[in-house]
């Protein structure tokens, strides 16, 4: 089966065509925060502040790249592990965040929430970061510049290829995955 | 006695951090085409092929090959007739893991004052620096790069001697079972055993300089390693956890004498990105 195209900002219609396994290149703009960033995010959302983003349907990429080489928009740009973002899931999703992009399994409260907000975890190859940074067309700091690599990026991703991992249905593909080659 | 300029070292040291972080070792790249050829699973195989893939962008791009470029642990084995000039050795190495980060632009990972101000160092020091002193006039330089993904899921267990070779394989197999997807495998698991509560994890994390494949010089560890590596690639996990028969691409195991009242063992995790490189001077 061929990868399906989409773009970002996600809705509830596609999200709803995306079942765990499903081989994506998604286009469009990404957002990068991690640990210290969502720190912050959470506190404007709960100050009741603007965000730096339209959070709407976006989509959020776990990620700390490398510095940029001169003349390249970014550096290496693979995704980190998702489950220390966990306890921010829920407060993002209620903000409008549709989906997110890293590696490695989520907690059952973060799964509910998919399937609670019509959500997807999409997960990028850890470690493929040389690679994953040729799909990212241009890279802009828009937020908490003094976070260096953990700062929120604007970043304009072309076909950047990814797998569903957690689907809007309360699916994982992980558990799907270990379960079918797992030798008792 | 032999003459060795600490500027050397920081030669030495700022080449070796960026080679580590830029050129996937040989050994590495050769264990993953063949698990690529083993893998039974298609995802783990479309997995392996873009480590495959993402090392020669990485390789030709001289961009890094993750872009956690992670802690910097260095490892000397500093022959004792060797007479160090021009400075700190520690410094220098230090000024190597700056120079390195910054020229190669290497992500810098390191912030200090982690408890209570954590602030970025920016350069990524200081560097984690283990010195063997050895017999000799040479100076052997080892720099192994850490992330931080597979770091979290490294584990340390004070066991019960009655817990026997049984408990630390099953200590083994949960800690690589828990971790999944996770540290990004498929993964290299480095063993340690015996010594104190710090030499242990010390033990674990040096294996991790070996070639894949090399295996414990005492043929009883040897076969422990072939046998709890099945046993890992048994738990179908896979390459990037989507599900499969190549979990870790080896395991090592160090160990070195205990106290009679204890039963020390660690594990300390390393992801594909499985990074170092040795220079001797």
């Amino acid at each position: 089966m061929g990868a399906v195209k989409i773009n970002t900002p996600l809705n509830d219609e596609v999200i709803k065509t995306l079942n765990i396994g499903m081989e994506v290149y998604l286009s469009g703009i990404v957002y990068t925060a991690r640990d210290a960033a969502h720190k912050k995010l959470l506190e404007l959302i709960d100050n009741n502040e603007q965000l730096p983003f339209d959070i709407q349907g976006s989509v959020i990429y776990y990620v700390g790249p490398s510095p940029a080489k001169p003349g390249q928009p970014i550096g290496a740009a693979g995704p980190t592990t998702s489950y220390r973002m966990d306890p921010f899931v829920p407060a993002m999703f209620e903000a409008g965040m549709k989906g997110m992009i890293g590696k490695g399994q989520r907690s059952q409260q973060v799964i509910d929430n998919i399937s609670k907000y019509t959500g997807v975890y999409f997960g990028a190859t850890g470690g493929a970061a040389a690679l994953l940074a040729k799909s990212v067309k241009a890279a802009e700091v828009i937020a908490f510049p003094e976070l260096g690599a953990e700062a929120i990026r604007k970043l304009e991703v072309q076909d950047m290829p990814l797998i569903v991992i957690n689907d809007c249905y309360g699916k994982d593909l992980y558990q799907q995955g270990r379960s079918k080659w797992a030798i008792k | 006695m032999r003459e060795i300029k600490v500027s050397q070292i920081t030669e030495t040291v700022k080449d070796l951090c960026i080679k580590a972080c830029t050129e996937l070792n040989p050994d590495v790249q050769q264990a993953i085409a063949q698990a690529l050829e083993n893998e039974p699973s298609e995802a783990g195989k479309a997995v392996l092929r873009q480590l495959l893939d993402n090392a020669d962008i990485a390789r030709s791009e001289k961009i890094p090959i993750c872009q956690d470029t992670g802690f910097t642990v260095v490892y000397l084995e500093l022959g004792q007739q060797v007479n160090l000039t021009g400075g700190s050795l520690n410094e220098a190495i230090n000024q190597g893991v700056k120079q390195g980060y910054t020229e190669g632009y290497l992500r810098k990972s390191i912030v200090k004052n982690p408890l209570l101000a954590p602030e970025n160092t920016k350069d990524n020091t200081p560097a984690i620096i283990h010195t063997d002193i050895v017999p000799g006039d040479k100076l052997k330089i080892s720099v192994l790069p850490k992330g931080g993904g597979s770091e979290n899921m490294s584990r340390i267990k004070m066991m019960k001697p009655a817990d026997g070779v049984e408990g630390v394989k099953n200590f083994v197999i949960e800690t690589v079972n828990n971790a999944g997807a996770n540290p990004c495998p498929p993964i290299v698991v480095g063993v340690g055993m015996g010594g104190t509560f710090d030499h242990v994890a010390y033990l674990a994390k040096k294996t991790l300089l070996r070639k894949i494949g090399q295996r414990n010089p005492d043929p009883r560890l040897a076969e422990l390693e072939v046998e709890w590596l099945n046993e890992v690639n048994k738990l179908g996990i896979g390459p990037a956890g989507l599900g499969g028969r190549t979990t870790a691409l080896d395991l090592f195991i160090e160990e070195f004498p205990r106290h009679i009242a204890t039963y020390p063992a660690a594990v300390n995790i390393q992801c594909h990105a499985d990074r170092s490189k040795t220079f001797i001077l």
